[in-house]
């Protein structure tokens, strides 16, 4: 497994969000295992603690869970719950924003939904 | 296992002040950097530590037991450093038998494994071996050593990226199998950021910052944008350094940010790395003129 670390949120944040992503993506599937905090940290050259700390942001979320004596695993459900989470935070991530930089170039509401019937047609636009 | 304290600890030559009133802790089973520009004082209190060199003043204690002279102490702590003090023709296979008659309990099995991964003969004696090698012989005996603290100096001197690869995922391994201290005390920065969980940072003899790496990222704010709006955003707030690029400013922020401080439009927030951080701080750092 390879991750892209940048510098702009902590590291145990961005272990959470890429395993995160794994998961909604179907990388890891529900029920199955995925990599310890052991694994990660000796590939990843992380501290483990920082992995256990990104790890534990998924359990919480109750995304992974801990099966005594056998490891971490992808629970029921939870590419729902992800899929859930990121429609609610839609709205604030990408809407407002586009609303805030659509008003800040003059772009009417008018044109925005124009541009919007342009994207859907756009054979650029791989889903 | 305890705490190890080093309690003002001061190293003078003559008039000469190599450090200058330094005092931590080192708790049991944690990775530690020690980060300092060449000629800090680094490798001077990695000696103290291990008692090959004296204080001028200070102690260095494990829970309330005093290190110097003290061999139940001193087994605890082994130090990998620059210097050579193995006698001539030592091999690799004789430097596992030295650290075993003085530890006791050396892990000749993950040696062995180490030695093959960085493909280094056992019988090769450690002179004749280039310095990357020398180095990872060094790292094979520190990684399978039986002590509690393990201090390395310099741990990836001369060690080409593959060989600084498996250190790093052998020390983590050998750290998560059996939980000890390790202290990295290096100035390559980048590397490392990630490894350890906490580190210290010594500039011009002091101890200049300590804390928990993520602890420091938080506070570690670049801010960038208009001149005016920037000078007038981090007003207050403990700059290191700044940028200037025509009328775009960006200033390297050390300090929490209150949500009291407005952020101007057009003024953007990002954070930088420990690297730069180390870079600002042992700079003698820039104050906002």
């Amino acid at each position: 497994m390879q991750l892209q670390f940048d510098e702009s949120a902590p590291l145990y944040q961005q272990i959470a969000a890429q395993l995160e992503e794994m998961i909604f993506t179907g990388g890891f599937t529900e029920g199955s295992q995925i990599p310890s905090t052991t694994q990660l940290s000796a590939q990843l050259h992380i501290n483990p603690a920082t992995v256990l700390k990104g790890m534990n942001q998924l359990v919480s979320k109750g995304l992974v869970e801990k099966r005594r004596g056998r490891g971490m695993f992808v629970a029921p459900g939870a590419q729902d719950k992800i899929m859930q989470a990121r429609k609610d935070s839609f709205y604030n991530d990408y809407i407002k924003r586009l609303l805030v930089e659509a008003h800040k170039l003059g772009i009417t509401k008018e044109h925005l939904l124009e541009l919007i019937k342009r994207g859907e047609n756009d054979g650029t636009i791989t889903h | 296992m305890e705490q190890l304290h080093i309690d003002h600890i001061t190293k003078r030559y003559g008039h000469q002040v190599v450090l200058d009133d330094l005092s931590f802790d080192l708790a049991p089973g944690k990775i530690y950097g020690l980060l300092g520009r060449n000629g800090a004082g680094k490798s001077t209190l990695l000696n103290i530590i291990t008692s090959r060199i004296f204080p001028t003043a200070g102690t260095i204690k494990l829970g309330d037991q005093d290190g110097r002279d003290n061999d139940a102490v001193l087994g605890q702590f082994y130090l990998m450093s620059e210097a050579n003090l193995y006698p001539k023709r030592t091999t690799v296979r004789r430097m596992f038998d030295m650290a075993d008659e003085s530890y006791g309990g050396f892990d000749y099995q993950n040696a062995d494994r180490l030695l093959k991964e960085f493909g280094v003969p056992s019988t090769a004696q450690l002179s004749n071996l280039s310095t990357g090698l020398q180095t990872a012989a060094k790292l094979t005996v520190a990684l399978s050593v039986n002590a509690a603290f393990i201090l390395l100096d310099e741990p990836v001197l001369g060690l080409d990226a593959n060989h600084r690869e498996v250190f790093y995922k052998e020390l983590i391994k050998t750290y998560q199998n059996k939980p000890r201290t390790f202290v990295l005390s290096t100035h390559l920065i980048d590397e490392i950021q990630q490894v350890v969980e906490h580190v210290f940072i010594i500039d011009d003899h002091h101890l200049v910052e300590e804390g928990d790496v993520q602890a420091m990222l938080d506070k570690a704010y670049a801010i960038s944008g208009p001149t005016k709006d920037v000078d007038e955003y981090t007003n207050g707030l403990r700059v290191l350094a700044q940028d200037e690029l025509g009328n775009v400013k960006t200033a390297y922020v050390y300090n929490q940010l209150d949500d009291q401080r407005i952020l101007p439009d057009r003024v953007k927030i990002g954070h930088y790395d420990l690297q730069h951080l180390f870079i600002y701080l042992t700079n003698g750092g820039t104050n906002n003129e």
